[in-house]
């Protein structure tokens, strides 16, 4: 009996309800889970860290001249969604991105959600990633963001926030589907039995999006669609030739490409084909040398001049970072209702921008109550946990506030829920996030499930690959248990 | 302007075409891989000779081991790390050193490499069947195997390539990439086989006082199963090991599928599949160097060969082989490398032309 000395704690877990009862949608896996002995726990989830070694599917890591591969830890307990939270979610996400997507086209036309001064303008014309270069330009059927990946998490009450939208090259989706294959090896007849809402048709989906972006300038049904990586030694090199094989489009890498006369074109054993869309994994600052860094190798000269010429799509488009600063974050909400007229059905964590003078003071005042962002980073860096931070490193981030306030937001420090995960001494809570991946083409579509992110570390609330998070399957049912 | 890409362009569509960096990894993966095998073989295949000479002396050992090492990896570079030539420095140089790029490891590292970079491409079979061989050589384990017998640990890399090349042929698309991969293989076997009988020929020249004696003889044999020709061979001539006979089996036998006659028979098919010139016609110089050795090949015996002088016929064909690698390499996977500070340049002038035009 694996569970029997399992302590929630006083944490939202996903698992079990307050009194300690098991929620109805896990009760059959944990009876499952409960019949197995320890070895076989162990056996099982040993097959599966090798069969992921042995495919390759792994990520570089970085600060390490070795260029290792590691796998993505992967708990076996898969994270279960009942249907009616998950039409819930799917519907807030479609919301959230329709508005998105809408603020994009407005803020690089008319600005009309600035000249109403619903965003103070100053915000979004000097942002980091807003390009003015894009003013009046437009793109394929007007959609900015084809694939969104926006983090979700709950708070202590089980209710979902969203904690930031990504919508330049979110990533994660590989592991989503080599998750599931992985499951579905571990308890084969378990799984069958269960009623999950399928991942797999992900790829498909996304080649539907991207051949539905097609610029107008080409005229076929038949577009060259292809992947553009930054390369081999890429972290996430594995994601980019695992979507490309499943879709069956080139892997490209910029020097496999050329523009000539504003067309982008690629090498091929026959000549130099005309390539329609590009699913880009590279950001907008390394796309094209000859506009953005100079320095950078990956990149396309010509690339973005072929982009505004119309004759080629990309998938993001350029220019979508301005809503991934996280001080744009917090008027997502005012976007929704600005946009669309309606509420935000998924809320965002309370953030107090630090350039506003009555947030700045509170936020100062309560440095070791806080979780302070900066507005540009990702992947958990540039951060202070208030509570957990040491005395040298408060006074740091109170200096770069007073110094540079537009670079950072404060909020209060959201208590994740927990989920029972595997650790040296049986099961044991660990805090766990949400990526659902969100695809935009002739409609918007969630793909039920996405990646479960796990911090592995006891008490740590960071779960990001690069400092010691793993991964989940994640399971919408058909019904509610 | 210097930058212009020398290829043409092709206004088409669909989803039959391969980049050329595609192409260039599918030829080294395979070319790596069956190299590695041969080695292997060839390095196995000595050290049980060894075990049948016990009372070698150094300079003897040298003797046999300098045209190995001469033959497949770089001479130079093993004196920079060893001061004598025996079975164990020669064998672990050619194994396991990855200063060497010849070396197993540095080959199978490439192999993997060139995989991984190609992975969309090829079936996820040959792309575990490569890896787990990369994760065996990486691993603690590779090392002890080797240690405790080397015979096992060379048998490993002979399976891991028989492996991948099984698979490649149930898994992988008949199509572009298919002759590539073979293209490659059999370049890279046809001179392994060139080499070895070259190395062969040379130690083996029967001195006055071996002629026919048992040294002679197991050497021979051990030639044949440097090139696993040792069954077929047995099948083919009942008589004893002979040296002409081993030779001209290794040359010219159409059906063994080692043979160098056989495998230029092979790269004969997937040059014409790939460049789409009608069988028999030869349109460039180098491919004209080809047809012309596939010609001498049919029609020369072998004794007119051994009068040419074998040595130098070896040689030509090595000559040959490297004409057509080249013939390829420039027709299909090369593109001259973009000038990216040319490019730069002509986009953003192209710019400020737009620009100029709009104001």
């Amino acid at each position: 009996m694996l569970f029997n000395s399992y302590n929630k704690g006083d944490f939202y877990d996903e698992m079990f309800a307050e009194d300690g009862s098991v929620r109805p949608h896990y009760r059959k896996t944990l009876e499952r889970l409960n019949r197995l002995e320890k070895n076989e726990y162990l056996q099982k989830q040993t097959a599966v860290d090798l069969a992921f070694m042995r495919g390759g599917v792994t990520f570089t890591v970085y600060n390490d001249n070795q260029g290792t591969e590691r796998i993505f830890p992967f708990d076996l307990v898969p994270r279960i969604i009942p249907n009616h939270e998950w039409q819930v979610i799917e519907k807030g996400l479609i919301q959230r991105l329709t508005a998105l997507n809408m603020f994009l086209h407005d803020i690089y036309h008319d600005q009309k959600i600035l000249k109403d001064r619903i965003i103070p303008p100053h915000y979004i014309l000097g942002a980091k990633h807003f390009r003015r270069e894009f003013m009046g330009c437009n793109v394929a059927k007007d959609i900015y963001v084809h694939i969104c990946g926006s983090d979700l998490i709950r708070d202590r009450d089980g209710q979902y926030l969203v904690l930031e939208d990504n919508l330049r090259c979110p990533s994660g989706a590989s592991y989503m589907l080599e998750n599931r294959a992985a499951l579905k090896r571990a308890f084969p007849r378990f799984f069958q039995s269960s009623q999950v809402e399928k991942v797999d048709t992900y790829p498909q989906e996304l080649l539907k999006v991207l051949r539905y972006v097609s610029p107008v300038n080409v005229r076929t049904d038949q577009p060259n669609v292809v992947l553009l990586t930054p390369g081999v030694y890429n972290s996430a090199y594995f994601e980019h030739a695992f979507l490309a094989r499943q879709m069956g489009i080139p892997i490209v890498e910029g020097r496999d490409l050329i523009v000539r006369d504003a067309k982008v074109y690629m090498r091929t054993t026959e000549g130099l084909m005309p390539v329609d869309v590009i699913y880009r994994r590279i950001d907008d600052d390394f796309l094209d040398p000859s506009v953005f860094r100079p320095d950078s190798l990956l990149g396309v000269p010509g690339l973005v001049n072929a982009y505004r010429s119309g004759n080629v799509s990309l998938a993001n488009s350029i220019g979508t970072g301005i809503a991934d600063d996280k001080v744009v974050y917090y008027f997502v909400p005012r976007m929704i209702k600005y946009y669309l007229g309606e509420d935000p059905i998924l809320p965002n964590v309370e953030t107090f921008l630090a350039s506003e003078t009555q947030d700045r003071v509170y936020m100062l005042e309560n440095l070791e109550k806080l979780v302070v962002k900066s507005a540009n980073e990702a992947g958990g860096y540039g951060m202070l946990m208030g509570p957990w931070a040491s005395k040298e490193e408060i006074e740091e981030f109170r200096k770069n506030i007073i110094a540079n306030p537009r670079n950072f937001v404060g909020q209060p420090p959201i208590s994740l829920s927990r989920h029972p995960t595997w650790s040296e001494e049986g099961f044991d809570g660990r805090h766990v996030d949400l990526r659902p991946y969100i695809l935009y083409g002739d409609k918007i579509t969630v793909t039920p499930g996405g990646l479960t992110r796990v911090a592995l570390r006891k008490g740590s609330l960071v779960v990001n690959s690069s400092q010691g998070g793993g991964s989940k399957d994640t399971w919408v049912l058909h019904g509610d248990e | 302007m210097s930058t212009l890409p020398q290829m043409p362009f092709i206004e088409r569509r669909g989803s039959d075409f391969m980049l050329s960096r595609v192409a260039n990894s599918l030829y080294w993966m395979s070319r790596y891989i069956e190299r590695a095998e041969n080695i292997a073989r060839l390095l196995d295949v000595n050290l049980q000779l060894m075990l049948d000479f016990v009372d070698l002396d150094d300079q003897q050992l040298k003797e046999h081991w300098l045209p190995i090492l001469r033959s497949a990896g770089d001479e130079a570079t093993f004196f920079k790390y060893y001061t004598t030539a025996d079975s164990q420095s020669v064998t672990e140089f050619m194994t396991f050193r990855t200063e060497n790029p010849n070396s197993v490891l540095s080959c199978l590292f490439a192999a993997r490499e060139n995989a991984r970079q190609i992975r969309d491409q090829i079936s996820l079979e040959m792309f575990e069947a490569i890896n787990e061989c990369f994760l065996f050589l990486n691993s603690k384990n590779a090392l002890e195997v080797w240690n405790s017998g080397a015979h096992e640990f060379y048998e490993q890399i002979k399976k891991y390539s028989h492996l991948f090349q099984g698979l490649t042929d149930s898994t992988f698309s008949r199509n572009e990439g298919y002759e590539f991969i073979q293209f490659a293989k059999f370049l890279e076997r046809a001179d392994k086989t060139t080499r070895i009988l070259d190395i062969k020929y040379h130690i083996l020249l029967p001195s006055v006082q071996d002629v026919g004696g048992a040294v002679d003889a197991a050497q021979w044999q051990a030639l044949l199963r440097s090139t696993s020709a040792l069954e077929a061979y047995r099948r083919f001539h009942v008589e004893d090991i002979l040296p002409k006979k081993v030779s001209e089996f290794l040359m010219m036998s159409k059906t063994f599928p080692r043979s160098i006659r056989f495998c230029l028979a092979k790269l004969d098919d997937y040059l014409h599949l790939l460049t789409g010139t009608p069988k028999g016609q030869y349109l460039s110089p180098k491919e004209q160097a080809f047809g012309a050795l596939l010609h001498d090949m049919d029609t020369l015996e072998f004794t007119a060969i051994i009068n040419m002088g074998l040595h130098q016929f070896l040689e030509k064909i090595q000559r040959v082989l490297d004409g057509i690698d080249d013939f390829i390499y420039q027709s299909f996977m090369h593109h001259p490398p973009t000038d990216m500070e040319a490019e730069i340049r002509l986009h953003q002038q192209e710019l400020q032309q737009q620009q100029s035009f709009i104001a």
